[in-house]
């Protein structure tokens, strides 16, 4: 091994890690305001290129009947005002995504909605129903989720992977492309983001608020469940614009989105779910990890990734209480 | 009209005292496999209505039973199950290696023959008890790493890397394909896996590099074999690069585009049927095949996962007309079933799609090497021949 191949592996490392990063702060973020563990944000990240690459090809894609279901169904319980969101929200993407038909440059704002649409219209419609269930419950539901909506991409997308054209081409520097470059841009910039819209923003400050102790918020005038929908919106836009970025680097396919979520999954756990600096930086480690193992045993690389777990849970047993559920 | 009528209804009580003959057919038209399973389902459609119109097989007519496993091994068994007693005189299928060999324990003990068009040798070797059963028409990892590892030695290739998926399919092939370098005094000098939902495969790429091999094989199938060959390209790999008859469809051309030129790989004939000499014996069957299904779905529309099912057929159609000769499946079905299955194993040279078959008591899948495997390569986004082995 020389200097060229360990900076080939850092770099894709860090190409991996920060998509992980980005997964693992969604999840944490939802986690902490709703304890909900987003198993389905890989489905959501998937649904976002491949969408885009049926509407560039003009046809309507499936994942906008999803959308309009689960949105019809998020008017019927919300009932009354509150059904008028979800229902303009439905016609808005409708003709978003029958313009985009015609005006391509469209295909790109109508993806990322569309998954940003679903993922808040899944909170409604299957979690917030279930707010006192045990975190257990809801992991069920969020797995159940998982498996439904990989079986819809089957379904939408067929077997096959898409290569949806790279927003900017060409290398950089050698194992490092434009496109590589936006998804490290993109990923520093949505740090960056985050950070200033939980310190500076009122709706951040909720969120954290939310987060922080459910029933205190509710007496400080925060709706939980409206902490909950900004919640899902974010972690589904994180999901939408990353998998948008990433699919030119590596095809798109409905099975895509369980292993990076499942990984996003393991850097959350490094975190605890409960840190975001400590889930990216379990994100990067992920990451070198991954591409370093898949350098020396590749056969044994998904068993080592997560075998990180181990020394990461057996650290949180010891710091936790035993709490009976 | 009237005599329209009548004649219908004479057909049909003919068919009625004679009895028609089902035969079962598993395959994956849904599910991660129904890029293989749909045009294989297509075939049995269109051979329905194919012998519709010639009223059957020796005048019993023949229906197809064809249900969908959605690649999936148990319900592929459960499907096994219900074609057995619905009284089928024999199963084709399934598309997938794993829910093949799950169906085999089930019509070894119905005793019921069966035709599998997945590719592993394992379905069809040794021929045991249970195996007596079974057949299968697609080619064998084997025999088509017989076929990498000469086109190899024809052009001077010392030393060879494998990169395949970490399951089954990847095993296999590293398995023979090592083998078979080995025997041939090839050098294998570095031998990788990666999975299937892989985002990267720098790091197995990097090490292929490092270990300067002259060429390199991809045991992978479908557009997953792309993402590899993409990243030894973007790394400069200078030498050859080979992919298996997994990425023989038109998927893998799409998605891959400039990154897969110059590919080299086995395949059945009939991908390039209308290239291939005239003295090939399986030419003319291809094409004709060929001719039939575009007629059907539309110019381009084949693949060679349909000629398995075409195969089947071709196989089990002078089958029943012997064992019909032999066996009323009227009166002893199980008696006709077995007859039919020493008819399909007594069948020597028939010409089909992808090569001649002559099965053995000992060789239950009958390809000759040299007439059921082609090498292939991909030029300017099409499959072009490259060399026979005849």
């Amino acid at each position: 091994m020389d200097a060229s191949i360990l900076g080939f592996l850092l770099l894709d490392g860090l190409q991996n890690g920060v998509i992980y990063g980005l997964l693992a702060i969604a999840m944490v973020l939802v986690f902490a305001v709703t304890r909900v563990i987003l198993v389905p944000i890989g489905e959501l990240l998937m649904f976002a290129p491949l969408s885009l690459v049926w509407l560039l090809e003009g046809k309507i894609p499936g994942t906008l009947w999803l959308a309009l279901v689960l949105g019809l169904v998020w008017a019927g319980v919300a009932r009354g005002r509150g059904a008028l969101g979800p229902i303009l929200g439905a016609l808005g993407l409708s003709a978003l995504f029958f313009l985009a038909l015609f005006l391509k440059p469209l295909a790109y704002p109508a993806a990322v909605l569309l998954v940003v649409y679903l993922g808040v219209a899944t909170y409604r419609v299957f979690f917030q129903p279930m707010r006192e269930a045990t975190v257990l419950s809801l992991l069920i539901m969020a797995v159940g989720l998982h498996v439904a909506y990989q079986g819809l991409g089957l379904v939408f997308f067929g077997p096959e992977q898409f290569r949806p054209e790279p927003l900017l081409r060409g290398e950089v520097v050698v194992g490092l492309s434009w496109q590589g470059v936006l998804v490290l841009l993109f990923a520093l910039l949505s740090v960056l983001g985050l950070y200033a819209f939980f310190r500076f923003s009122l709706y951040g400050k909720a969120l954290l608020a939310a987060a922080e102790s459910r029933l205190g918020a509710r007496l400080t005038g925060i709706s939980p469940e409206e902490a909950g929908m900004v919640a899902f919106g974010i972690a589904s836009l994180m999901a939408g614009l990353s998998g948008l970025l990433l699919a030119p680097l590596i095809n798109a396919a409905y099975f895509m989105g369980f292993m990076l979520g499942l990984k996003g999954f393991v850097a959350a756990i490094l975190g605890g779910l409960a840190s975001y600096p400590v889930a990216f930086l379990g994100a990067l480690l992920v990451g070198f990890f991954e591409s370093f193992t898949s350098f020396f045993a590749s056969a044994y690389k998904e068993a080592l990734v997560f075998l990180l777990l181990v020394p990461a849970l057996f650290y949180q047993s010891l710091k936790a209480r035993a709490v009976e559920e | 009209m009237k005599r329209w009528l009548a004649v219908a209804l004479a057909l049909a009580l003919s068919a009625w005292a004679q009895g028609t003959l089902k035969v079962g057919v598993v395959v994956s038209a849904t599910g991660p496999a129904a890029s293989l399973g749909i045009p294989e389902r297509n075939t049995f459609l269109m051979l329905q209505e194919l012998l519709d119109r010639q009223g059957g097989v020796a005048g019993r007519k023949v229906q197809f039973v064809i249900l969908d496993d959605a690649s999936d091994t148990t319900q592929a068994v459960r499907n096994t199950r219900r074609l057995v007693e619905e009284g089928v005189v024999a199963i084709v299928g399934t598309t997938t290696t794993p829910a093949s060999l799950g169906m085999i324990p089930v019509v070894a003990e119905a005793k019921v023959p069966m035709i599998s068009l997945a590719a592993s040798k394992d379905i069809i070797y040794p021929v045991d008890a249970q195996r007596f059963w079974v057949f299968k028409t697609p080619q064998t990892e084997e025999l088509m790493a017989r076929a990498i590892v000469a086109d190899m030695v024809a052009r001077g290739v010392k030393t060879v890397g494998y990169i395949g998926f970490n399951d089954a399919y990847g095993e296999g092939w590293a398995r023979f394909f090592e083998a078979e370098a080995k025997a041939k005094g090839l050098q294998v000098v570095a031998s990788e896996r990666y999975n299937r939902t892989d985002t990267s495969v720098t790091g197995q790429a990097l090490r292929l590099i490092a270990r300067r091999p002259d060429a390199i094989l991809i045991g992978a199938s479908g557009t997953p074999a792309v993402l590899p060959q993409r990243t030894l390209k973007e790394r400069g790999y200078p030498g050859l690069i080979y992919q298996t008859h997994g990425v023989a469809n038109p998927d893998f051309l799409r998605v891959g585009g400039q990154d897969v030129e110059g590919t080299l790989l086995p395949a059945g004939p009939i991908l390039v049927a209308e290239q291939l000499p005239g003295t090939f014996p399986s030419k003319r069957v291809a094409l004709d095949y060929i001719q039939r299904y575009e007629a059907k779905y539309g110019i381009g529309s084949y693949s060679t996962f349909g000629a398995h099912a075409w195969d089947a057929w071709l196989i089990l159609r002078p089958a029943l007309e012997r064992a019909l000769k032999k066996v009323d499946p009227d009166k002893d079905l199980s008696a006709f079933r077995a007859a039919l299955r020493d008819e399909i194993e007594a069948t020597k040279n028939l010409v089909a799609t992808h090569g001649v078959f002559t099965f053995t008591k000992e060789d239950h899948l009958g390809l000759r090497f040299e007439d059921a495997a082609v090498m292939v390569r991909v030029e300017k986004g099409r499959w072009k021949l490259e060399r026979t082995f005849r």
